[in-house]
């Protein structure tokens, strides 16, 4: 008889465990080729709780509309292609699971904002990596290390740029700031999320131009501390800290 | 009733509404603080527009300043200067809380609590405010 209630349970939890859901999807669709404006498409999509909006995305460019297109290639949220905007906030598809999603309600899923759009979910990132380019994301040492040796740095010192070595470019934190949607000039959150990365670094010695190169109108300044960046890094960087710490460094004239 | 029990997790049939011109961007605390920043900043530098132009009207002739101020002791008049102290009250305070932020590390990471505070204070503010003012409104 126990073992018989076992095995009932075992299947029951089996049962639960892979329990579909028909999830709703919006996506907000644009062709250029044929569409004037963006419209809303809503696909029907059978889910487990656990997959993520990205495996949403793939059922219905396999099963359903092949002419779906959107970025994406490790999916597992460390090539930040997929950024994209879910339920209104700049998530990565990949790291969005369904069950941490609100399913009694269609799921709203469309491009970045900000940046020109370019098909459905894809959008032109030129602008975005241009001014990633600005700020000079690189060592620039005056000095070599001695011969067979590397620059010698102390975890303390590791310590102080550690957060904003996680970025890897998905542009959730750019698109996501009204002063970027507004004026595209602005700097944004990423690219000076990756010259505090190089400002704070003690081997490199070119932070002065940096903090030159964001001391201008499009500069840090344009930040309003609005925190939206920091809510939509996949990577939880606390972005606005670093921004904070970079317009201090500015009027410091130092690091 | 029953039929209805499976409805809880499964998506309705049909969407509720399309929005055609994309979602609004659902930020927290932090946009939503810069947007009534942003708005109250603006209302703001409307009245200190009418007031540096009529409080320069005593230049001109005092009885032409005083028919104009005369013209605002008029209940409408008085509610609209309880909106002008709620958005001076807010602005001032929520500026305070963007310099903590800019300045302080703690204040960084604790923004959202800041600006529970911030409402708070502008509360307690108001309601030690409307009440007496609306006496003062109503009473002459």
């Amino acid at each position: 008889m126990s073992t018989a209630m076992l095995e009932t349970q075992s299947t029951d939890t089996a049962d639960a465990a892979i329990q579909a859901f028909t999830v709703t999807f919006l996506i907000r669709r644009f062709d250029p080729d044929v569409d004037a404006e963006p419209r809303w498409q809503d696909f029907d999509v059978e889910m487990y709780a656990t997959d993520r909006v990205l495996d949403a995305l793939h059922k219905i460019k396999w099963e359903q509309d092949g002419s779906l297109t959107f970025r994406r290639s490790c999916a597992h949220g460390i090539c930040g292609s997929d950024a994209m905007r879910i339920n209104g906030r700049n998530r990565l598809a990949c790291k969005t699971l369904i069950k941490d999603l609100d399913i009694s309600k269609p799921i709203y899923v469309e491009a970045i904002k900000g940046l020109p759009l370019e098909k459905d979910l894809v959008v032109d990132m030129e602008p975005f990596f241009a001014s990633y380019r600005e700020v000079q994301p690189f060592l620039i040492a005056n000095s070599q290390p001695e011969a067979g040796k590397e620059r010698i740095q102390s975890i303390a010192k590791r310590e102080i740029f550690d957060d904003t070595t996680k970025c890897i470019l998905c542009a959730a934190c750019t698109s996501s700031c009204p002063v970027f949607w507004t004026d595209g000039q602005y700097f944004g959150p990423a690219a000076i999320v990756n010259a505090h990365r190089f400002i704070f670094d003690s081997r490199d010695d070119a932070a002065s131009v940096r903090l030159d190169i964001l001391n201008d109108k499009e500069g840090v300044w344009r930040c309003r501390t609005t925190f939206n960046c920091t809510d939509a890094c996949p990577r939880g960087i606390e972005v606005t800290k670093a921004i904070a710490e970079v317009k201090q460094a500015i009027i410091r004239g130092k690091p | 009733m029953p039929e209805t029990s499976a409805g809880t997790l499964t998506a309705p049939a049909k969407p509720a509404k399309q929005k055609p011109g994309g979602t609004l961007y659902r930020g927290r605390e932090g946009m939503w603080s810069w947007v009534l920043h942003r708005i109250t900043g603006v209302a703001i530098f409307f009245f200190l527009l009418v007031h540096v132009l009529d409080t320069a009207l005593v230049r001109v002739s005092p009885e032409a300043y005083n028919a104009v101020i005369g013209t605002y002791q008029t209940p409408i008049m008085g509610l609209g200067e309880v909106a002008l102290v709620g958005a001076i009250v807010f602005h001032a305070f929520n500026g305070l809380r963007i310099i903590l932020v800019d300045f302080w590390a703690w204040a960084t990471r604790h923004q959202r609590v800041l600006f529970y505070i911030v409402i708070a204070l502008w509360v307690v503010t108001m309601l030690a405010f409307v009440p007496r003012h609306l006496i003062n409104v109503f009473s002459h």
